[in-house]
């Protein structure tokens, strides 16, 4: 099956930390303006993570002056400067997109406590 | 009739698409044609054949299966059978020498090209699959012909069906030209061809590259 991992070897970052759904991310994505270029944050949750290999994206969501906003990168994307874990989220699903319904308080997502046996 | 166009061909095998990055950050989606050992096996020329054309053989064969008459074309070109021929007509068929190694290397980054293959069979399939009818509405009173091809002619005069009508039946598993695809890039060390877009045929099957026909 994997014939073409060798060319899709060239394409992965080995930078991406770990994250998963829940999480709040800043994404860190440079911008390329005529000959100048700048780097925007895009900070906000994961809705959930898609695909596997070279093509695999994740779509990170917040709320900007009131409305909802996605975003989908790929996790390889050559156009992401870094991406940083700001907090880990305590969720029960693979797919956030109830959150999508929610407003105010209920759109939070409650912070991973780690304690030493809960793993 | 000469051939008055220089053309570029190789043979390989198409291993699958995946997508790379180009210099821009845009996302290319690539088809893999591994088309290694690639060989010269003849030379067509004027004076005796009538035309000027290179025939290029590709892949491997068990040397037991080969026939003896094509062993001997074989051996005259000074290579192992292979077990894909085919022809090119070009014009400069003089600079190529039998028995010449073929690299992926006559193709360069940024080239037209042309992609021959078998594609995909699809079977028995009907008007809508096979030739794009629109097919017959889903509501307004339709009954029980939402996928057929409606009327195909007249009553008493013709009173016949016209040859050639199209009509459902075997789709696919046939030759078929993609024309003016893009090579996105050359490995020359993994004998490798990386082509943006699609192009005819499963993975693992055996795809004719050259140099483009048509435009520019």
């Amino acid at each position: 099956m994997n014939i073409l991992d060798s060319i899709d070897a060239a394409s992965l970052r080995n930078d991406v930390p770990d994250f998963r759904p829940g999480d709040t991310l800043k994404v860190h994505v440079n911008i390329i303006e005529g000959k100048n270029s700048r780097v925007q944050v895009f900070q906000g949750f994961v809705v959930g993570r898609q695909g596997a290999g070279v093509r695999e994206t994740f779509t990170v969501r917040k709320v900007s002056f009131g409305v909802g906003v996605e975003r989908t990168f790929p996790v390889h994307s050559p156009i992401i400067e870094k991406i940083e874990v700001v907090t880990r989220g305590d969720v029960r699903r693979a797919k956030l997109y109830y959150m999508r319904a929610l407003r105010g308080k209920a759109a939070k997502i409650k912070e991973k406590r780690d304690f030493g046996n809960a793993k | 009739m000469t051939a008055t166009r220089n053309v570029k061909g190789l043979l390989g095998t198409k291993l699958g698409m995946t997508q790379v990055w180009d210099e821009n950050n845009k996302l290319i989606p690539v088809t893999v044609v591994q088309a290694d050992s690639n060989v010269v096996t003849q030379l067509r020329n004027a004076e005796k054949d009538g035309y000027t054309a290179v025939q290029i053989g590709f892949g491997q064969i068990d040397p037991r299966k080969v026939t003896k008459p094509l062993a001997g074309h074989f051996e005259k070109a000074g290579v192992t059978p292979r077990r894909h021929v085919v022809e090119l007509r070009t014009a400069d068929a003089e600079s190529y020498e039998l028995g010449q190694q073929l690299s992926v290397e006559v193709f360069e980054a940024g080239q037209k090209i042309d992609v021959v293959g078998t594609t995909k069979g699809k079977g028995f399939a009907g008007v809508m699959k096979r030739h794009g009818f629109h097919g017959v509405g889903a509501s307004h009173g339709a009954h029980k012909n939402h996928r057929k091809p409606g009327s195909i002619g007249g009553a008493s005069t013709p009173s016949r069906v016209f040859k050639g009508l199209k009509m459902a039946g075997r789709m696919g598993a046939a030759r078929h030209t993609t024309m003016n695809l893009t090579v996105h890039a050359v490995d020359a060390e993994k004998s490798l061809l990386l082509i943006k877009g699609a192009v005819p045929g499963a993975r693992g099957s055996v795809v004719l590259v050259r140099t483009a026909v048509k435009g520019a």
